[in-house]
């Protein structure tokens, strides 16, 4: 199982209290999970990456493993800690005030 | 007794204000959607209980709320907002092209006949329809130009201070193929035909901060308001000036006359008096405050020209907040209720058509829109 915990304001919006378990088919990237959260949650779409591009928004930003994954590219394979559930992705509202 | 439910959405949430018909004691139920911008929330006329919101952050883009059951309870719709076609590039702050990007919807305007029905206007500046209770949006595109083979002025149209934003729209209750709507900063429109043509309806507006101060295009208009029983008389705030047209926009007439500064944001009509009109004057385009620290809403009663200055229960002193486009409101009580709300977080009510006003609330975020539903 896949962990992912999210920022605060998306976890109000999808109803959630705590992080999310999600299966996610091998190779695990970021776009690989993305597609898993909003199945299960359809109101997180387009609130992590774009429509459109598909691409991650720019406010938004990924961690994994103590390291910025947030410009590797959705289709990155995540480290081996996260794809076997010992350590979470990490989705972050950037830093920018307010 | 018929009671008022007024929809405030602010910087950092929506509030929902609950009165009996004597409009005294409030009841402030809130925030819903803790943390977002909440541009505007509106409310079916066909059905109450249905109202539609706009929650939107830098962070994590637009979503789109809807409750069936009067505010009570919310469901995320559809969020997902494409411009039809290519969306090409419209006027930059320096006159230089930028590219169509979606940023947040501004307005929500349900359908007079349609619970399902709503529309939403976007920045950057566009024109978007729901059928189904906000769960897929379309564009109305010919107001870009696309689909309808006609002139388009989109790449003439440029931002204002708070973005390149379609505002307002009203719709015609007593002709379903007219609409208006309007950007700053590029002007009114209307269609006649349920969107498929739109025709720039700016003649008689001078905006001297522009190359051609009389151009087809490129006014700030601030905001419209229309009385239901006489849809061709338009009242307008614009960036300076207050306007009237009495032939469904085709022209405008200054009608600022008294007023201390004819700058500001929000306009409206009284509920049951279509010649009675209210603005809330602010100081300058750089000054976004009321002149000389006196919050007063002015009301012409002779549809624009003699304007009264309406204090009595407002601050008039010290006072340096903005009223902005979309937070003043009116209900359909005997006694037309006045609303506003400012970006200091205060909602002001009048429960007399404006003679005498009371704080519902002090201290929410900075308030961007008041609606009123009177049920």
């Amino acid at each position: 199982m896949i962990r992912v915990v999210l920022p605060q304001h998306l976890r109000t919006l999808a109803g959630l209290d705590a992080e999310v378990s999600l299966d996610v088919d091998a190779p695990v990237t970021a776009g690989r999970v993305l597609d898993a959260l909003e199945a299960r949650h359809p109101m997180l779409k387009g609130t992590i990456r774009e429509y459109g591009t598909g691409q991650r928004r720019a406010y938004m930003r990924f961690f994994a493993c103590e390291e910025d994954w947030s410009h590797a590219g959705m289709d990155a394979e995540l480290p081996a800690a996260v794809a076997e559930g010992k350590e979470p992705l990490l989705i972050v509202g950037a830093i920018a005030g307010g | 007794m018929s009671r008022v439910r007024v929809l405030v959405g602010t910087k950092k949430g929506a509030f929902i204000l609950n009165s009996d018909g004597t409009r005294k004691d409030w009841k402030v139920n809130g925030p819903f959607f803790a943390g977002w911008e909440i541009y505007h929330v509106k409310g079916s006329p066909v059905d109450p209980n249905r109202i539609y919101a706009s929650q939107s952050s830098s962070w994590s883009g637009q979503v789109m709320q809807r409750s069936d059951d009067g505010g009570a309870t919310w469901a995320a719709v559809g969020n997902k907002f494409a411009y039809e076609g290519v969306p090409g590039t419209h006027q930059w702050y320096d006159g230089t092209p930028h590219p169509w990007e979606f940023k947040r919807v501004w307005h929500l305007e349900p359908s007079l006949t349609d619970a399902d029905t709503v529309y939403a206007g976007v920045e950057d500046a566009a024109l978007f329809k729901s059928t189904d209770g906000g769960a897929n949006w379309e564009e109305m595109a010919g107001l870009r130009g696309y689909g309808a083979g006609q002139d388009t002025h989109a790449p003439a149209w440029q931002p204002g201070a708070g973005g390149m934003c379609l505002h307002t729209i009203i719709l015609d209750p007593s002709n379903a193929e007219r609409m208006y709507i309007a950007i700053s900063a590029a002007g009114a429109f209307r269609t006649d035909d349920g969107g498929k043509n739109w025709k720039p309806i700016n003649k008689g507006l001078v905006s001297p901060f522009m190359p051609d101060p009389k151009a087809e295009v490129g006014h700030c208009v601030h905001h419209l308001a229309m009385h239901g029983s006489r849809p061709e008389v338009l009242f307008m705030q614009k960036h300076w000036d207050v306007m009237r047209s009495d032939d469904a926009g085709d022209s405008w007439h200054e009608v600022s006359g008294n007023l201390p500064t004819d700058f500001g944001f929000a306009i409206d009509v009284h509920a049951h008096e279509p010649e009675t009109i209210y603005v809330a004057p602010i100081k300058s385009d750089s000054e976004h405050f009321p002149l000389d620290g006196k919050l007063q809403v002015w009301r012409s009663k002779t549809g624009g020209n003699e304007w009264e200055a309406l204090t009595k229960g407002l601050p008039q002193q010290d006072c340096y907040v903005n009223v902005l486009r979309d937070a003043m409101a009116v209900d359909k009580l005997d006694t037309c209720g006045v609303y506003f709300g400012t970006t200091g977080g205060q909602v002001y009510a009048s429960a007399d058509a404006g003679e005498n006003w009371a704080p519902i609330v002090r201290d929410l975020p900075a308030v961007l829109s008041v609606e009123v539903q009177t049920l």
